[in-house]
C-alpha cells in the first residue's frame, strides 16, 4: 500500500521537477534571445533546417487537406442544397482549427524530432560541455536560435497550410465539382473576418511555434546522455508536443471563440 | 561563420511565401476591414422588422453590390428598426423615392437589402433616409400566416 502512493508521490515529484527545470531553461534561453540580433546568421540558418526544409510536407498535406474536405463538405452540403457555402466551410475550418493544429502536428513530427535529437546528441558526445570550456554559452549558441526560429517559422508555415488548403479545395469544389466560382469567393469573403478568424489563428500558430520548439530543445538538452536516452527524448518530444497542442487548442479556441 | 548563400536565399523565399499566403488570407479570404472603408455616403433605412440582417451585410441594386450596411439601431419611441447603409461614392445618382427591401440569398443564405430605384430627379445624399421600405420575410411569420389560412379553409369545406 505505501508503495503505491510512494510511487504516485515519486512520479508527481519528477513531473514538477521536470516543470521547474522546464521554466528555468526558458528563462536561460529567453535571456539568451537579446544577443541574437548581432548574430542573425545562426537565426536564418536554423529557420533554414526548421522551416524551409519542413515546406514539402506542409505543401503537400495543406493542398490535400483542403482537398479532402470539399469532397467530403460537398458531399453532406450537397443534400441541403448549401453547396454554394463550400468555401465558408472549408476556409473556417482551416484558418481557426486545422491550419494551426495540423500545421503544429506535422511540425512536432518533422522539425521538433530533430531537434532534440540533433541537440541531444550534441550532449551525448560532449559537444555542449566543450562549448562551455571554450566559454561559448550553449544556451545562446545553441537553444536560443532554434527556439526563435520555432517561433518565426510556425506562423509563417501554418498560413502557407491555410491558404493551399482553400487553394485545393478550390481547384476540387469549383475545378472538379462544378461549383460557381462566384458563391465559392463571396460567401466566404463575407463570412470569414479577418481580425476574428484570421489573426486568431495566426495566434494559434504562434503559441503552438512557441510551445512545440521550447518541448523540443527542452527535451534535447534534458535527454540522457545515452543513445536510447536521446531516442527517448525524440519519442517524448514528439508525443508531449502533440498533446500540448491539442490541449491548448481547445483553452485556445474557448478563450477566442467560447 | 558565413552561411552559405543559397540557404540565406531559400530563407528569403520562404519568408516571402508566408508572409504572401497570410497577405492572401487577409485580402482574398477575409474582407479585411482595416483597409476597407468604403469611400461614400450614408443613408438610413426604416423596417418594421429586419428579420436577420446583420452589419455589413450587401446592399445590392439589380443584384450589383453598391454598399454595406454600417449600423443597425433600434428607434425608441416608433420601434422602427434604422438601418445605416453607406453607399458608394460611384453611385451619387439614386433617386430620393427609391425602395428598399430585406432579401435572403438562397435558402438559408444570409439575408442582404435590395434597392430598387425610382424615377425621380432628386438624388440622395449624405445623411438622407429612404422609408418607402418592405420588411423581411421572417419564416416562421409565413408559415403562422399559412397554417391560418389553412384552418380558414378548413372550415369551409
Amino acid at each position: 500500500m505505501t508503495d503505491f502512493f510512494s510511487r504516485i508521490g515519486r512520479s508527481t515529484l519528477g513531473t514538477l521537477a521536470r516543470l521547474g527545470r522546464a521554466s528555468v531553461f526558458l528563462w536561460h534561453a529567453l535571456v539568451g534571445l537579446p544577443g541574437l540580433i548581432l548574430r542573425p546568421g545562426l537565426v536564418v540558418a536554423q529557420i533554414y533546417s526548421i522551416g524551409v526544409l519542413s515546406l514539402i510536407i506542409i505543401v503537400v498535406s495543406g493542398t490535400f487537406v483542403g482537398a479532402v474536405l470539399a469532397l467530403q463538405g460537398y458531399n453532406t452540403l450537397v443534400n441541403f442544397g448549401a453547396q454554394d457555402s463550400l468555401g465558408v466551410l472549408v476556409a473556417l475550418s482551416l484558418l481557426r482549427e486545422l491550419g494551426p493544429v495540423v500545421t503544429a502536428l506535422l511540425f512536432a513530427g518533422r522539425a521538433g524530432s530533430a531537434l532534440t535529437a540533433e541537440i541531444g546528441l550534441m550532449k551525448t558526445t560532449e559537444q555542449l560541455s566543450s562549448m562551455e570550456m571554450m566559454a561559448v554559452d550553449p544556451m545562446r549558441r545553441v537553444v536560443a536560435p532554434r527556439l526563435l526560429a520555432g517561433f518565426i517559422s510556425m506562423p509563417l508555415l501554418a498560413a502557407i497550410f491555410s491558404f493551399l488548403g482553400i487553394m485545393g479545395a478550390y481547384v476540387v469544389g469549383v475545378g472538379a465539382l462544378g461549383l460557381d466560382e462566384g458563391p465559392f469567393w463571396g460567401q466566404m469573403q463575407s463570412a470569414v473576418d479577418f481580425r476574428d478568424d484570421v489573426m486568431n489563428g495566426v495566434i494559434k500558430s504562434l503559441v503552438f511555434g512557441f510551445v512545440a520548439s521550447w518541448i523540443a530543445v527542452y527535451e534535447g538538452f534534458d535527454a540522457e546522455p545515452t543513445s536510447e536516452g536521446v531516442s527517448r527524448a525524440t519519442t517524448r518530444t514528439v508525443v508531449h508536443t502533440s498533446l500540448a497542442v491539442l490541449g491548448l487548442d481547445f483553452v485556445l479556441t474557448a478563450l477566442m471563440f467560447g | 561563420m558565413n552561411i552559405a548563400r543559397s540557404v540565406e536565399i531559400w530563407v528569403g523565399l520562404f519568408v516571402a511565401a508566408g508572409f504572401a499566403a497570410m497577405l492572401g488570407l487577409a485580402m482574398h479570404v477575409s474582407n479585411i476591414p482595416l483597409f476597407q472603408t468604403v469611400d461614400g455616403y450614408d443613408v438610413q433605412l426604416r423596417f418594421n422588422n429586419i428579420g436577420g440582417l446583420r452589419e455589413r451585410a450587401p446592399v445590392t441594386m439589380s443584384g450589383v453590390q453598391i454598399g454595406r450596411v454600417k449600423a443597425i439601431e433600434l428607434d425608441p419611441r416608433s420601434f422602427d428598426a434604422v438601418v445605416t447603409v453607406t453607399i458608394r461614392r460611384d453611385f451619387n445618382e439614386i433617386p430620393e423615392d427609391t425602395g428598399a427591401s430585406i432579401y435572403t440569398s438562397g435558402l438559408l443564405g444570409e439575408q442582404y437589402i435590395a434597392l430598387d430605384p425610382g424615377g425621380l430627379d432628386f438624388f440622395l445624399e449624405d445623411g438622407d433616409e429612404i422609408t418607402l421600405t418592405q420588411s423581411a420575410l421572417v419564416l416562421e411569420r409565413l408559415i403562422g400566416r399559412f397554417l391560418t389560412s389553412m384552418g380558414d379553409g378548413g372550415d369551409d369545406d
